[in-house]
């Protein structure tokens, strides 16, 4: 099985330097790319790979890119952010991909800049992410030396100037238009789109962002070809998928595994299973805005488009496991709580909506439950829905409200009906 | 006042960005590794130094997580209350802290070497719970590991 992201990354260990990645065929392809590619030549590659965002929303890459405007009439400086907040409960697979081998994010990007014609590229990494800024910074002066940045890179006539800039901590800015607020200076609340950022982004410019994974992809479509992408896939969408998995199995950790892997097979036979002692009750597939599945849905292959078929989503295949000593009432709580606590309060729903979420799940938690409570919560799983909220915050985070109460709704009522959580 | 030395730095981190304004959130960076936190006049201060009214940085500075407009002891405490961290442990971490230090989330020890605050997920879940202090990540965290931890920072 190929594991062209994580292949040579040591788990744990020292990020590969400027030399052992060129070693492993590292800015091979950056050197194809501005050395006889068009830009137009490097979008059908990406397209045919069918390439799909590894941030959670999983739209095409191409289409992303094909949006911005070329010849006389684009405008400069156009911008190539890499979106390095992650920040979603359960998600640590762009940190693994920074620390292990920051090179590869440098090469994407610069394809990536190259193919949208990006003047200036930015690497939005999050605060917390010490150890993955720092290797970042250092190989990013390594590619400089080298001349893979900078003015005239390789002698192709293509400049980038590439610059890294630390978050100052909050959920919103890993959505791409609070993000671009946050490198602006402002407040990270979700802009209004139209105009999508290809048109006005950063500082008013054409602006492409792409998370960690998607660009770390690029490099090797450019290297192995795009047939050659589409067959790591199970399924149509393109490429391997680094899938997270936590709570109480043997082996958490990230994992390099074809798109379009079972859950079950990532839970079994990558995991583990469960730690002894405790039994499965159900996951969360992608992240802690995505609904939860239970033991007969394990079956369906985690990828963009036929995730979804499950009643799920791969979001950013980030697996969270509930196990059966851990309340399910608790889990959703505290679900809920990081939500209400991260909304940015630009919208109504979800500013005074998720805290009231919060302080229902609490009651039932605590005991204090009444019968009434539950309506109140399917209330606000229906009324914080796709188009009521100005962006996706708060319906991500009912997709697990309104999935437990479907799959866990006996537990839920037990809460009520004795006053007290069964689980302490 | 901004001293000489914040001043330069203020204006190289500033440098990166096409105009004074979009440096804001860096310049309130610089202040915050030199004096631990954000306080009402380093606000103005720096509103100044970058061209927006104090009230419109104290917008954004309350805005973020990682800006301190309080006092903060010595060393910062991150416990991470995400799911991750919460299924696998979260809760005997922060009894003991606060038996330990005798302070709740949000607080500071009356000797300010310890403030400890939530975090939302470090991104550590495959080695849950994880706690941050200062710039450190510790993950695998027991409650009765923490006392070494603490002992590395005085």
């Amino acid at each position: 099985m190929e594991r062209p992201l994580t292949q040579h990354i040591r788990p744990g260990g020292e990020a590969l330097s400027l030399a052992e990645y060129e070693k492993t065929g590292g800015y091979v392809p950056l050197r194809r790319a501005l050395g006889g590619m068009a830009p137009e030549a490097i979008l059908e590659s990406i397209r045919t790979a069918n390439l799909m965002g590894r941030g959670g929303a999983g739209f095409p890459t191409a289409t992303k890119w094909a949006l911005m405007t070329s010849g006389k009439d684009a405008r400069h400086p156009a911008y190539l952010v890499a979106n390095a907040d992650e920040m979603e409960p359960g998600t640590f697979k762009d940190r693994f991909l920074i620390e292990g081998n920051p090179h590869q994010l440098i090469e994407g990007l610069i394809i990536a800049a190259y193919t949208v014609r990006a003047d200036i590229g930015w690497i939005f990494v999050r605060w917390a992410y010490k150890k993955a800024a720092a290797r970042l910074e250092k190989a990013m002066r390594e590619a400089y030396d080298a001349g893979y940045l900078g003015r005239n890179i390789l002698k192709s006539g293509f400049s980038l100037e590439l610059l890294i800039h630390t978050g100052s901590g909050r959920y919103m800015c890993g959505e791409e238009t609070g993000l671009l607020n946050s490198l602006e200076g402002k407040r990270a609340v979700p802009r209004a789109r139209p105009p999508f950022p290809q048109i006005s982004g950063l500082f008013g410019m054409p602006t492409v962002i792409n998370n960690v994974e998607t660009l770390c992809c690029v490099p090797h479509i450019i290297r192995n070809g795009p047939e050659w992408f589409l067959r790591l896939s199970r399924t149509r969408d393109g490429g391997t998928k680094l899938y997270g998995i936590s709570g109480r199995v043997k082996r958490p950790g990230v994992y390099e595994l074809p798109m379009g892997t079972t859950l079950r097979e990532i839970l079994s036979d990558q995991a583990g299973g469960m730690r002894e002692g405790f039994t499965f009750r159900g996951l969360l597939p992608g992240g802690a805005s995505t609904d939860f599945l239970v033991d007969e849905q394990l079956d369906v292959r985690l990828d963009f488009s036929d995730g979804m078929k499950s009643g799920s989503r791969l979001g950013t295949g980030s697996i969270i496991v509930l196990d059966d000593r851990t309340c399910p009432v608790g889990f959703v709580l505290n679900l809920e709580t990081f939500f209400a606590r991260e909304s940015c309060g630009w919208c109504t729903p979800c500013r005074d909506g998720l805290p009231w979420v919060e302080k229902t799940l609490r009651a039932i938690e605590e005991g204090l439950g009444e019968p009434d409570d539950l309506a109140v919560l399917n209330h606000h799983a229906s009324g914080l829905s796709p188009g009521r909220t100005f962006c996706a915050l708060a319906p991500g985070a009912m997709e697990p409200l309104q999935s437990a109460l479907k799959h866990f709704g006996p537990d839920f009522e037990r809460h009520i009906k004795e006053g007290r959580c069964p689980w302490k | 006042m901004l001293t000489a030395d914040e001043r330069r730095e203020i204006e190289a981190a500033l440098g990166k960005f096409p105009g004074r304004k979009a440096g804001c959130l860096e310049a309130l960076r610089v202040i915050q590794e030199r004096r631990g936190w954000v306080s009402d006049e380093a606000v103005r201060d720096v509103a100044a130094a970058v061209g927006l009214s104090p009230d419109e940085l104290d917008g954004v500075a309350t805005f973020y997580n990682m800006i301190f407009r309080k006092p903060v002891g010595r060393h910062v405490i991150l416990i991470c209350d995400s799911i991750s961290c919460w299924v696998t442990g979260y809760g005997g971490i922060l009894d003991r802290l606060r038996s330990r230090l005798g302070i709740g989330v949000g607080e500071t020890t009356a000797d300010s070497r310890f403030t400890v605050l939530p975090v939302c997920c470090l991104g550590a879940c495959d080695r849950a719970p994880a706690v941050m202090v200062d710039n450190d990540l510790y993950v695998d965290v027991t409650p009765d590991g923490l006392e070494a931890m603490l002992e590395k920072y005085p």
